[in-house]
Order: C-alpha cells, then sequence, then structure tokens
C-alpha cells in the first residue's frame, strides 16, 4: 500500500479559466490527497477508468460525505434529505418515483413541446434590437420553463426560483445562513404549492408524486417537498449554464459550427462533444468510503472523503483521441459528465434534448451569432457551484 | 419456482451504469460502457427488477420464463 503522507493543495479552476494541469498537481498519481481552498483534505481520483470506477462502486458512499456532523452548512445539509444525498435502499425507492417521468422515451415525448418554447424565445430575442443578452432572453428560460411545465409550477413564479436557485447553488465564498434561509423559502413555496396541488391535482409530476404519497404512502411528506425542490434546482442553472459554456466553445471554433450549419443530423453527436469538452463547475460532490478501497494503484481508508474529477476523465487520451480537439463528428457519448451509477443524473435525457433543440435552433436561425463583447469581459455570479454566467450578449446576422 | 430471462438492448443503453451500481454481480459493462448481463437467466431477483425499473434508457427486459410475458417492474 502507498503512503501518501502530505497532501497538495488543490484549487479548482475559476470560472472561465482554464483547468488546473493535473498531471503537475498530482505529481502523476491517478489518485491523491489534496487540500481544498476550504482547508477539507480529500483524495482526488483521474483518468477515465478511475473515475468510472468510483462513481459505479457504493463503496464511495453519498450518505456518508452528507451525514450529520460532515455536511457544511448549506447545499450539502440539503443534500442529505434528497436523492442527491442518499444510498440504497432509501435512494433506490426515491428515485424510482421519479425515473419514469425522465426516461429517454418519455422526454422524447416532451420533444416538440421543447422546441416550440425555443422558437418562442428565439423569436423573442429577434423582435428586439440587438445585442440581445443570451442569458435572460434564453439559456435561463428555456430550462426554467420546461422543468416547471414537467412539475406543474406557474411560469409567473420563475423569477423567484432564480433567486433561490443561484443562492442555493452557491458554493463556499458564500454565508451559509443565505442558503438555508433560501432553502426554506424554497421549501415553503413547495409545501403550499403541494397543498393546493393536493385539492386541484393535474396532469403533472407534482401531482403524480402525491398520489404516490397519498395512495400508496410510498415518501413521506417531507420526502416530498425535498424531492419537489431537488428536481427544480437540478433542472434549472446546470442546463442553462451547459448552453452557455458550449456556445462559448462553439464561437472559438467557426469550422465546427460551420458543419453542423451544413448538417444539422451532426448536432446529437455535438451535443455529446460539447459535454466532454466543456467544465460546468468547480468541485463534484464527495463521497466517503465505507471501508478501505483499493483504486488507482492506492488504497484509501474507510471513512476518508472522495472527490471524482470528471474533467480528467472526459479528457482522458486513452478513452479520447486527441482529447484537447473539440470534434463534433466525434463519438463522444461516454464522457462522464452526467456522472454513472447511481447518481447518474436524473434528467440526463432531457438535459440532451434541451441542448439538442437549443442549439437546432441557435444555429439555425441566428446565423453568424457571436459574442457582441469581448469574451474578458464576461462576467459570472460569484461562489457558484456551477459556471454561472450573469449575462452572455450576442449578435447575429439580420437576414 | 419460475426463472427471468434479462437481456440489455445495446443500442437503447446509454451507459448510465445504473444497472450495474444497483445490481452489482447482475449487470457487467462492454468495452464500448454498453450494459448486459452477467447471467442471461436467473432467479427472481428485487434488485434486478429494481435495476430494470430505474434505468433511464429503459433497455432492460426481464421476461417470466414460465409464461412468456414481461415481468412486472413496479
Amino acid at each position: 500500500m502507498t503512503i501518501d503522507s502530505s497532501p497538495v493543495k488543490y484549487t479548482p479552476a475559476l470560472p472561465g479559466q482554464p483547468a488546473p494541469d493535473i498531471a503537475t498537481i498530482s505529481g502523476g498519481r491517478p489518485v491523491f490527497r489534496a487540500e481544498l481552498p476550504d482547508g477539507r483534505v480529500v483524495w482526488l481520483v483521474t483518468g477515465y477508468a478511475n473515475v468510472r470506477q468510483m462513481v459505479i462502486d457504493r463503496r464511495f458512499s453519498r450518505a456518508l460525505a452528507v451525514a450529520p456532523g460532515r455536511a457544511r452548512q448549506g447545499f450539502e445539509m440539503f443534500a442529505a434529505g434528497s436523492i442527491n444525498g442518499m444510498d440504497p435502499p432509501e435512494h433506490t425507492r426515491l428515485r424510482r418515483l421519479v425515473a419514469s417521468a425522465f426516461t429517454a422515451r418519455r422526454v422524447e415525448a416532451l420533444r416538440p413541446r421543447v422546441a416550440a418554447t425555443v422558437n418562442g424565445l428565439i423569436d423573442e430575442m429577434a423582435d428586439r434590437p440587438q445585442p440581445a443578452d443570451l442569458v435572460a432572453g434564453f439559456s435561463l428560460p428555456l430550462p426554467a420553463q420546461v422543468i416547471c411545465e414537467m412539475l406543474g409550477v406557474p411560469a409567473a413564479d420563475l423569477g423567484r426560483f432564480h433567486a433561490w436557485s443561484d443562492t442555493i447553488l452557491a458554493d463556499w465564498q458564500r454565508d451559509p445562513d443565505e442558503i438555508m434561509t433560501a432553502l426554506a423559502g424554497l421549501y415553503g413555496y413547495f409545501v403550499t404549492l403541494i397543498e393546493s396541488k393536493r385539492a386541484r391535482p393535474a396532469d403533472d409530476l407534482i401531482s403524480a408524486l402525491i398520489a404516490a404519497r397519498d395512495d400508496a404512502d410510498r415518501l413521506s411528506e417531507q420526502e416530498l417537498t425535498v424531492m419537489c425542490c431537488t428536481l427544480l434546482i437540478g433542472g434549472h442553472e446546470t442546463t442553462a449554464n451547459q448552453i452557455n459554456v458550449s456556445l462559448l466553445l462553439l464561437f472559438d471554433h467557426p469550422g465546427e459550427v460551420a458543419k453542423l450549419r451544413a448538417d444539422p443530423g451532426l448536432i446529437p453527436g455535438a451535443v455529446e462533444e460539447l459535454l466532454r469538452c466543456s467544465r460546468l463547475g468547480g468541485l463534484p460532490p464527495a463521497r466517503v468510503t465505507t471501508e478501505d478501497v483499493r483504486i488507482g494503484g492506492v488504497v484509501i481508508p474507510a471513512g476518508e472523503q472522495v472527490m471524482p474529477l470528471l474533467g480528467t476523465a472526459n479528457r482522458d487520451p486513452l478513452m479520447f483521441a486527441d482529447p484537447d480537439r473539440l470534434d463534433v463528428t466525434r463519438e463522444a457519448a461516454s464522457h462522464l459528465t452526467f456522472g454513472a451509477g447511481l447518481h447518474h443524473c436524473l434528467g440526463a435525457q432531457l438535459a440532451r434534448v434541451e441542448l439538442q433543440e437549443a442549439f437546432r435552433g441557435l444555429i439555425g436561425r441566428l446565423p453568424g451569432l457571436r459574442l457582441a463583447v469581448p469574451a474578458s469581459a464576461l462576467e459570472f455570479k460569484p461562489g457558484m457551484a456551477i459556471h454561472s454566467l450573469r449575462a452572455l450578449p450576442v449578435r447575429w446576422d439580420e437576414p | 419456482m419460475t426463472r427471468w430471462k434479462v437481456s440489455v438492448d445495446k443500442n437503447v443503453c446509454i451507459s448510465s451504469a445504473m444497472c450495474v451500481a444497483l445490481a452489482p454481480g447482475r449487470f457487467v459493462l462492454d468495452k464500448q460502457q454498453r450494459s448486459g448481463p452477467v447471467e442471461a437467466e436467473i432467479d427472481p431477483d428485487e434488485v434486478v427488477r429494481d435495476a430494470a425499473a430505474s434505468c433511464p434508457s429503459e433497455a432492460i427486459s426481464l421476461v417470466d420464463v414460465s409464461t412468456g410475458q414481461p415481468v412486472d417492474l413496479d
């Protein structure tokens, strides 16, 4: 067994900055101990095979990582009550209740509605003078409207969610009390909405979950409420900023955009390649070993915090040839951006449909789409676990 | 007691590895990261039923060998 003595300092890249060179930081070790900016010492796992092994192996527990005494204030305390922070059997029971709403087949049926939403948002942007802010006009409202329709949340309440979601997804730079206040606001909102849906059920996911609770006792009232919060947060800032960071990548690769304009059939594959290449967030959720686990040539003792560096998996040359090159014709679907195993992103298929329709619309209808400001002038929201652009000013060629 | 026939449609599988994590020893990924059953025919197993019901692409099929009917996933 390797004795991995003193941890190395590891600071995740700031939004818009290149990823740190892991091989230099780790001294070439695929699994190593690191000290994070907040002082936590964790094991970092790199490379496709190791990351994949780790996220599938249940000896790396999410529930232990967010258990009382370990969870940090804020998001991790919230996660402890959600499927994001559970192990089987609780995780299996709750995830099955919502899994059927997010299957490839069910989400495919939503595609026409997603495409119509895309077209409506582009119509509105095209009616106004340029430049347009793509964040406010497109990338945020698209996933927000889609998840609100699925859940049965009134669209009029969208503005309140943006504020709560911004605060909840903040990381260590944010005051934990603010996060707890936002969580309480979101939770209270759903308590009220669930009561009104219970009185007047509709054809939506919240009503279906209420029936699963009231008719079959398959989840508690608190689990029901937290599930609503989880789905809303999960289906919101993530997809919005995946659209943003993907577009920033495409702006730097006009040749790839030309291929997509010439053959929109390439768009689904391009979405996978953009998911592989772009970096959406800083640190992934931590897990804790339930026993000693051998991985990447070392043994991580029981009770240690471990994080998978997904970006190093997605740019592993053993898995993806010439990994730093964006190639929209590449077979990239085995990327690990959605994770894998029990916590594979519940909304992965929905995100794929949203991203495919978003780029079909933006590339097809807004020729010459480009930044209206220098890339260096783009501002990210501070302290976000997801790298969230404040605004994305764009122009395009008028027809 | 009846037996279940387990199969995975590799054209539908999206490599989430949900089944491998939920039912270790029952499913295994190939080189392309697509899932397949370790054994094609098994005794009824609730964990395998969980895996089939949880698959995000509904790629897993369970058939009751004695009746030839799909196994109820609920």
